[in-house]
C-alpha cells in the first residue's frame, strides 16, 4: 500500500474522519521515516510531543485525542516503511486498549480499580524526567565540541609505524641511505661491445710474423693505436700458443719478454 | 626549588593531554629526584591557576585528575582551525546515557522500559567506543544482562568531577510542567 505523494499525505484519513491538517512545526516528507525516527526518540517522545501541542498537562491526557493523533502519525510512518518501527505500533495498540477500556460503562470498573491511563501517565512522567535532564546534558561544555584540551602531548603514531621506528638503529638508517644513493647506479645501461680485438685474429697475426721471423720480441708485436687492449689480447694470444706448444715465452734478465717459434724444430 | 616544583608539575599537565592525579605527578617526580609531598603538588597546581589568569588557559580538576584545558571562550577559534565538527550526538544517545547516569547500574531492559523503544545496540557500541560507559556488572535474572555505568571519562568529557556535578533529575511533578525552553528545543529540532 504505497501512496507517498505529497497529495495524499496532506489530508491523512483517520478512523473516518478527515484531520484538519498536518501539524505546521513538523515537516514530515514522504519516503521520510528516518528523518521521523531521528526526530523522535521513541513512541513515548512522539505522545509527549502531541500531549505539548495541545498544551495540556500530562495528568489530564484526553486519552482518545490523543490515540487519534497518534494513529495520524502512525498512519503517516505506515504509507512509509513501517517494519523499522515495531515498537510505534506496541503504543498504538497500548492507547487503543486503554480507549477501549475508557470507553466501557462506568459500572463495570471495580471501584479500587485504577485510572486505565495511570500506568501510561506514570511512564510518560518517569520518560519526561529523562527526556528534560538529556536535553540539558546535551547542552553542557563538552569536551572537543565547547572546550579542548591544552596539551603538547608527542602525538599519537600508528602502533605499526611506532614498532617499525623502534627497529631502527642508526646503521640500519646509514646502510639504507648508502644503498638508495647507490640505487641509480645499477640502473645505469651497460652496454656491450663488440670485441674489436680478437684474440683469435692475433693467434694469426702472430703465427705470420712468425712464419718470417724465428723470433721475436713481445713489445714489437704491438700496435701503438691498439694501447692496452692491444697488450692484453696480444698476450692472451701468445699464452694460447705457448699452451698448445707452438711457441716458446722467454724472458732474460733485460725483462724483455720474446716470442720464439718451435715450429722449425 | 618551588618554582622547579610549579614548573615540573606544569610541564606534566602540558605534556600528558589528559588528566593526572596528584599521586601520579607525586610518583613521576620522585622518580626522577624531585622529592616532594601531595600538599606542594597542589600548592603548585592552585600557583598555576593564579598564573593562567588573564590566558587562555586553565588548569581544571576532574573524575581522572588534574588537566590543562584551554578556556571555553576559545573553543569557537579551534574549531575554525581545525574545521571539523565533534561528532554529533543524537537525542536517543543522550535519553541512553542519562537514564544510565542516573539509574546505574541498569540493563538495555531498564532503559527500554523507560524510553519506550528498543535499545540498539548501535547506541550502546557508540558509548561502550566513547568510553562513556562500561560493562560493569551482570544481573542475577535470565539471560544474566550486562549492567551499564558512566565512566570517568564521561564526567571528564563534561568538565565534572562527580556524578553529583549533573544536573538534578526534575521530579515526576515537575516534569509535567512544560517549559518553554523545553518547546525552544523541539522546535528547533
Amino acid at each position: 500500500m504505497q501512496h507517498n505523494s505529497l497529495a495524499q499525505l496532506e489530508i491523512p484519513v483517520v478512523m473516518g474522519n478527515h484531520l484538519e491538517e498536518l501539524p505546521d512545526d513538523l515537516f514530515i516528507p514522504p519516503n521520510a521515516l528516518e528523518i521521523f525516527l531521528e526526530t523522535f526518540s521513541g513512541p513515548l517522545d512522539l505522545l509527549l510531543y502531541l500531549i505539548r501541542k495541545d498544551d495540556i498537562d500530562i495528568l489530564d491526557l484526553d486519552i482518545s485525542k490523543i490515540t487519534d493523533q497518534y494513529l495520524e502519525y502512525i498512519e503517516l510512518m505506515d504509507s512509509l516503511k513501517f517494519e523499522l518501527a515495531a515498537d510505534y505500533l506496541v503504543m498504538a495498540a497500548t492507547l487503543a486498549e486503554i480507549k477501549s477500556r475508557l470507553m466501557l460503562p462506568k459500572e463495570s470498573f471495580e471501584d479500587e480499580e485504577e485510572d486505565p491511563r495511570a500506568a501510561l501517565i506514570k511512564r510518560l512522567q518517569e520518560y519526561k524526567r529523562f527526556k528534560t535532564v538529556s536535553e540539558k546534558i546535551a547542552i553542557l561544555p563538552r569536551v572537543d565540541r565547547d572546550f579542548f584540551i591544552a596539551s603538547a602531548k608527542v602525538p599519537k603514531l600508528q602502533e605499526s609505524l611506532l614498532k617499525e621506528e623502534s627497529e631502527i638503529n642508526i646503521t640500519d638508517l646509514f646502510t639504507s641511505v648508502v644503498e638508495v644513493l647507490n640505487r641509480p647506479n645499477y640502473k645505469n645501461s651497460h652496454l656491450i661491445d663488440f670485441e674489436e680485438l680478437s684474440t683469435k685474429e692475433r693467434i694469426q697475426i702472430l703465427l705470420d710474423i712468425l712464419n718470417n721471423k724465428n723470433i721475436i720480441s713481445f713489445s714489437k708485436t704491438l700496435r701503438k693505436p691498439e694501447g692496452k687492449k692491444g697488450v692484453v689480447v696480444t698476450l692472451l694470444a701468445s699464452l694460447e700458443l705457448a699452451k698448445d706448444g707452438y711457441i716458446e715465452l722467454i724472458q732474460n734478465k733485460s725483462e724483455e719478454l720474446f716470442i720464439k717459434s718451435v715450429r722449425g724444430i | 626549588m618551588e618554582h622547579k616544583v610549579i614548573n615540573s608539575v606544569e610541564a606534566l599537565l602540558f605534556g600528558s593531554g589528559r588528566p593526572i592525579r596528584l599521586s601520579e605527578i607525586k610518583s613521576i617526580l620522585e622518580n626522577t629526584g624531585l622529592s616532594v609531598e601531595l600538599s606542594e603538588i597542589k600548592r603548585a597546581i592552585n600557583d598555576l591557576e593564579m598564573r593562567y589568569e588573564g590566558t587562555s588557559l586553565k588548569v581544571t580538576e576532574v573524575a581522572s585528575g588534574y588537566r590543562l584545558q584551554i578556556k571555553e571562550d576559545h573553543g569557537h577559534i579551534l574549531s575554525a582551525l581545525w574545521n571539523e565538527k565533534a561528532p554529533r550526538v543524537s537525542k536517543a544517545l543522550m535519553e541512553t546515557i542519562s537514564i544510565i547516569a542516573y539509574k546505574q547500574p541498569v540493563t538495555r531492559g531498564d532503559i527500554e522500559d523507560i524510553r519506550g523503544i528498543t535499545v540498539s545496540t548501535r547506541i550502546i557500541r557508540s558509548l561502550l567506543e566513547r568510553n562513556w560507559i562500561k560493562v560493569s556488572g551482570f544481573k542475577d535474572a535470565p539471560g544474566r544482562p550486562a549492567l551499564y555505568s558512566t565512566t570517568k571519562e564521561f564526567l571528564d568529557d563534561l568538565d565534572m568531577k562527580n556524578i553529583s556535578d549533573l544536573p538534578d533529575l526534575p521530579d515526576p511533578i515537575e516534569a509535567n510542567e512544560i517549559g518553554i525552553e523545553d518547546q525552544v528545543i523541539s522546535q528547533a529540532i
